[in-house]
């Protein structure tokens, strides 16, 4: 926590050197990149402050300075709100010159930006939004969507459930675009599969605490699997009062969006058991581990989960790019540097080494897990066990060329 | 499994059933609100925050300190309604004399500065509390699986609602509350210290609020948010049942959870706003709230 | 209005207040060319909402507690007729109006004969009503709003993409309201409002229909509210359900608090502050809460009167 305020108050200090007036053209291009995320609202763990840590990490891990870069990292609060996120962009762009958007949870947010980066023609690295629409029906040239979408979540922990007998489903959905999206990818998949959906209770978002109803409603549809299209503390509250009412013992409950920080806030005891899909696990590999060593001095309560990691990979690999370019170059075009990016084999600690598809698709395999039990689990955070990899090709959605005139040229 | 109007009737009594759970919520909340705009004429919006609190507090006696689930239900609404004297003596007592458009305009500056400053230490995801292992577990009602927890949590509810009713009602420490609300000059000039009853009413509206906050506190996660979520249908409640009413609170706490319940059987995506439906009705047709004193 | 009776009104302007009106329209003029005119046009937006806002609070005495739902209405209907319709800016902008205002009729035909918390309480009710409206309305794209919004044109050839043309644009719809509130309260009919709120029984003796002063009053600040919703709408190219969430409402309240209740220039005041706050603070996470928070308990403490209210009290004038 101490860690936290003491990089609140750096920033206060930052922003009270912040001119009211258009700054003065420096002599050296300074690339700038803006975290944009939700810093006090319900996915303030899942992203918030420690995606900004990570993207740090990653001009420290760069050694921007050694390579003659200026790099200088600014973050907001966008509350979850569209039109706060815009402004906030939109000033960001015009007056304090930022190049590269990152993180921007929240699937309403997310969309709401697309449009103002491609008109002032900048990069945005998407690693905390969900919906698939952000690479189909609404893609970009100037967009990547590092980590995960709605296709790969209903693909893995809607595909296994599935394949475990799961085959009638009944749906808890926050009733907003990423639930929605959530929702309408996962039914497909059922279908396809020849399962069927019974029904669906979209409750109010934000603001709902309490599905008991919702839950009991469930219960008595009959339906086998009880997929929950929603994140953060609603993820964390439903799974905690389904185990009350006891669905546990006669559903399934697949949560189709849940991260190992939501893990942390329901406790072993109630997640043990559950499957769920990220696209990143801190104790995967030596090379996860020895990034988690690095940046868990700075975030000692939130170990990094895959949209922190994203922010570090994103950030790495925009780094590459501009190195490459070079700053001026970069700064003056978006889309040229999602292109050089796209070209660019990348290569980090959290996700090895994969490759950007023509349509903004970053491609990591998706991973499910099984939570461990308390008895299973040997250290802090020890939580997840693999069960299936889904390959990058299978994880991600088909290409939407239909959308997406850009993907041809 | 026979039909009610089309929908199985397990699961239309489970509804009402859980409605009467939520009402029990409403009916602690706004019974604190009602006590304290009654006596203080505050419309206290930090009521929100102070439930959150409590259940705040609770978290930090058992983290912090180890004390379980059933001394916290006594001493967390004891620290809170200390602190409550603290906003009282302080920061509220100098608005009395004000229209009430101030009082509910600081104590919602209020809320906004205890929440920001609980989500700023805390963040917002929640932290979990255990339910006491004694009302663990479910009963199987037929209908449906009712936690014992929350029937606990109706039971709780009922218990002190109907004893502060008393209190205020049948006691004589509650008939000089109740004069000194009608009129405070006179029970002052018989020897009453009011401005002490006055900052002891608030501290018991808030601890009401704290008790409320605990008991929710094993539902719903520990979380900075979980007053604001309440707080504007806590404030219909109290307008529909008539300000000040301490039975009409009680009893439109209990009645609206349980339309609500009824709601999210129809049509979930209204069940926040059903509320507000009967709050403009019953504000058109009897202005001065379902059991509010004429003017 | 202490002042008028010492010195000659010019457009209903004391001599103090024309000089104020004077330096508000030199900032209004100079500051593009220092500040960012997309944050500029944010504060204009929310100024003239806040006198909007004001002439309930201040001159009918009636706190609405649901005035988001006129200002968000006003923008929902701005950004689908600009973006579906494609029609001229200055037809939205009055469109967003005329919504506010029917809305307003409704809304004030239910709530206008209650009074002090009850008016509120029943506008915030009425609000949250069409806030669910707009949250389950397939137009208004939920969640979402209406996103990639165009601005458009200006009577068919004035091009508004560029911040500057649009930040005149919006200056001059702010100081059009502005003075149309002014007018309407230094005409006849405002004077009567004045006599309503100080002495309603005796007004209803002298034989005024004291509810539908009231009424009409509550809708000319619907329209006026529908429009500064409109023009955010077209300056941002989105509508939100941000723009009808009852903590909009709640928001204006600060504003007009802050600058000071019931004074001219009050509302514009408190919208500098309160948006520029907004904006400093935004990358500090849940500070900006706590800092609105503690604003709003001292002002209620400390300063009632609200800036310009207090300084109008030090340099005993009406401002």
């Amino acid at each position: 926590m101490t860690l936290t305020r003491r990089s609140a108050l750096a920033s206060v200090a930052a922003a009270a050197t912040l001119p009211l007036v258009r700054p003065a053209r420096a002599q050296k291009p300074i690339i700038k990149i803006g975290v944009l995320n939700d810093q006090s609202g319900p996915y303030t763990n899942t992203g918030g402050i420690t995606s900004v840590i990570c993207a740090k990490q990653a001009l420290a891990d760069f050694g921007v300075a050694a390579k003659g870069l200026d790099v200088e990292v600014i973050s907001a609060d966008h509350q979850n709100k569209p039109d706060l996120a815009v402004s906030i962009a939109r000033q960001w762009f015009d007056r304090d010159g930022v190049d590269m958007l990152l993180d921007v949870p929240t699937s309403s947010v997310a969309l709401a930006l697309q449009s103002v980066v491609r008109e002032k023609n900048k990069v945005y690295l998407n690693v905390g939004a969900a919906s698939s629409a952000l690479t189909g029906s609404q893609c970009s040239p100037n967009f990547i969507h590092w980590v995960y979408d709605t296709y790969m979540l209903s693909k893995s922990t809607g595909g296994a459930m599935v394949k475990a007998g799961g085959d009638s489903w009944y749906f808890l959905t926050a009733d907003y675009a990423f639930g929605k999206q959530l929702q309408s990818d996962t039914t497909k998949l059922v279908k396809a599969a020849g399962g069927k959906v019974l029904g669906s209770a979209p409750y109010p978002f934000p603001g709902t605490t309490d599905f008991s109803s919702f839950l009991v409603q469930a219960q008595a549809s009959g339906a086998k699997v009880l997929g929950l299209c929603n994140a953060g503390g609603d993820t964390v509250n439903s799974i905690k009062q389904a185990h009350e009412f006891g669905l546990n013992s006669t559903m399934k409950i697949a949560a189709l969006l849940m991260f190992i920080t939501d893990v942390h806030a329901l406790g072993l005891d109630t997640a043990g058991g559950l499957v769920l899909t990220e696209s990143f696990y801190w104790d995967m590999n030596d090379h996860t581990r020895a990034f988690t060593r690095r940046v868990l001095p700075k975030t000692p309560n939130n170990y990094p989960n895959m949209i922190h990691a994203g922010c570090y990979s994103a950030t790495l690999h925009y780094l590459k790019t501009v190195a490459a370019m070079g700053a001026a170059e970069a700064k003056k075009d978006g889309v040229a540097t999602i292109n050089h990016m796209k070209a660019m084999p990348v290569e980090d600690d959290c996700f090895g080494k994969t490759r950007i598809r023509e349509d903004g698709c970053h491609m990591v395999p998706a991973y499910l897990f099984e939570v461990k039990t308390p008895q299973e689990s040997k250290g802090p955070w020890d939580y997840y066990k693999l069960k299936v990899t889904t390959p990058p090709d299978e994880a991600w959605p088909p290409m939407a060329e239909e959308h997406c005139s850009f993907i041809k040229t | 499994m026979f039909m009610i109007f089309g929908i199985p009737g397990p699961l239309l009594f489970g509804q009402l059933l859980l409605g009467l759970i939520n009402g029990a919520f409403y009916a602690m909340l706004s019974l604190g609100l009602a006590i304290i705009f009654g006596m203080l004429n505050i419309i206290n919006f930090a009521h929100g925050a102070l439930f959150m609190m409590g259940a705040f507090v609770s978290w930090m006696l058992l983290n912090y300190l180890g004390i379980g689930y059933f001394p916290a239900l006594i001493l967390a609404p004891l620290i809170v309604g200390v602190f409550g004297i603290v906003l009282e003596k302080t920061i509220i007592s100098r608005l009395y004399k004000l229209d009430h458009l101030y009082g509910l305009l600081l104590t919602f500056g209020m809320a906004l500065v205890i929440e920001g400053l609980f989500r700023n230490a805390y963040g917002s995801s929640g932290m979990p509390y255990q339910i006491p292992p004694v009302l663990q577990g479910a009963t199987n009602l037929g209908f449906m699986y009712m936690p014992n927890y929350r029937g606990w949590v109706v039971l709780a509810a009922l218990v002190v609602c109907l004893s502060t009713w008393a209190i205020i009602e049948k006691t004589s420490l509650g008939a000089t509350l109740r004069a000194a609300t009608e009129n405070a000059p006179m029970v002052q000039a018989f020897g009453v210290d009011v401005p002490r009853l006055i900052t002891l009413t608030y501290a018991g509206g808030v601890a009401l609020a704290a008790f409320a906050g605990v008991l929710a506190a094993p539902i719903y996660s520990v979380n900075p948010n979980m007053g604001s979520n309440f707080i504007n249908t806590v404030f219909a409640v109290v307008v529909i049942g008539g300000m000040g009413s301490i039975m009409g609170s009680i009893i439109t706490g209990f009645g609206l959870g349980v339309i609500e319940g009824l709601t999210k059987v129809f049509y979930p995506q209204a069940s926040a706003t059903v509320v507000f439906v009967v709050m403009v009705i019953v504000l058109l047709v009897r202005p001065r709230g379902l059991f509010g004193r004429t003017a | 209005m202490a002042a008028s009776s010492r010195s000659p009104l010019v457009f209903g302007f004391s001599r103090a207040q024309l000089i104020a009106f004077a330096v508000m329209l030199a900032l209004i003029v100079a500051s593009p060319f220092v500040l960012y005119p997309v944050f500029l046009m944010q504060v204009l937006c929310a100024a003239l909402f806040a006198c909007a806002f004001n002439l309930m609070i201040g001159y009918v005495g009636l706190l609405s507690f649901g005035h988001a739902a006129f200002f968000g209405m006003g923008s929902y209907i701005a950004a689908w007729t600009m973006k579906f319709w494609h029609v001229d800016a200055s037809i939205a902008i009055i469109l967003g109006g005329l919504t506010g205002a029917a809305l307003g009729l409704v809304m004030g035909y239910l709530a206008i004969r209650r009074s002090g918390i009850y008016f509120a309480m029943i506008t915030l009710a009425l609000a949250q009503m069409v806030y669910f409206f707009c949250l389950e309305a397939p137009f208004t794209g939920g969640e979402d709003g209406i996103q990639q919004v165009p601005r458009g044109h200006l009577f068919g050839f004035i091009d508004l993409s560029n911040d500057m043309t649009m930040y005149w644009v919006v200056a001059a719809v702010f100081i059009g309201g502005f003075l149309l509130i002014h007018r309407i309260i230094h005409s006849p009919f405002g004077q009567v409002l004045k006599g309503i709120r100080e002495n309603e029984p005796r007004a209803t003796s002298l034989g005024y229909r004291t509810d539908d002063y009231k009424l009409i009053a509550f809708v000319l600040s619907c329209a006026i509210s529908g429009v500064a919703g409109g023009t955010k709408a077209l300056v941002f190219g989105i509508a939100t359900l941000t723009d009808v969430h009852y903590s909009t409402s709640g928001e204006v309240v600060l504003t007009t608090l802050l600058g000071g209740l019931g004074t001219v220039f009050g509302p514009a005041m408190g919208a500098v502050v309160v948006t520029s706050m907004e904006n400093y603070l935004a990358q500090f996470g849940a500070w900006v809460t706590v800092t609105q928070g503690a604003i709003f308990m001292i002002c209620v403490l400390a300063f009632r009167r609200g800036i310009i209210g207090e300084l109008a009290a030090k340099l005993k004038l009406a401002l």
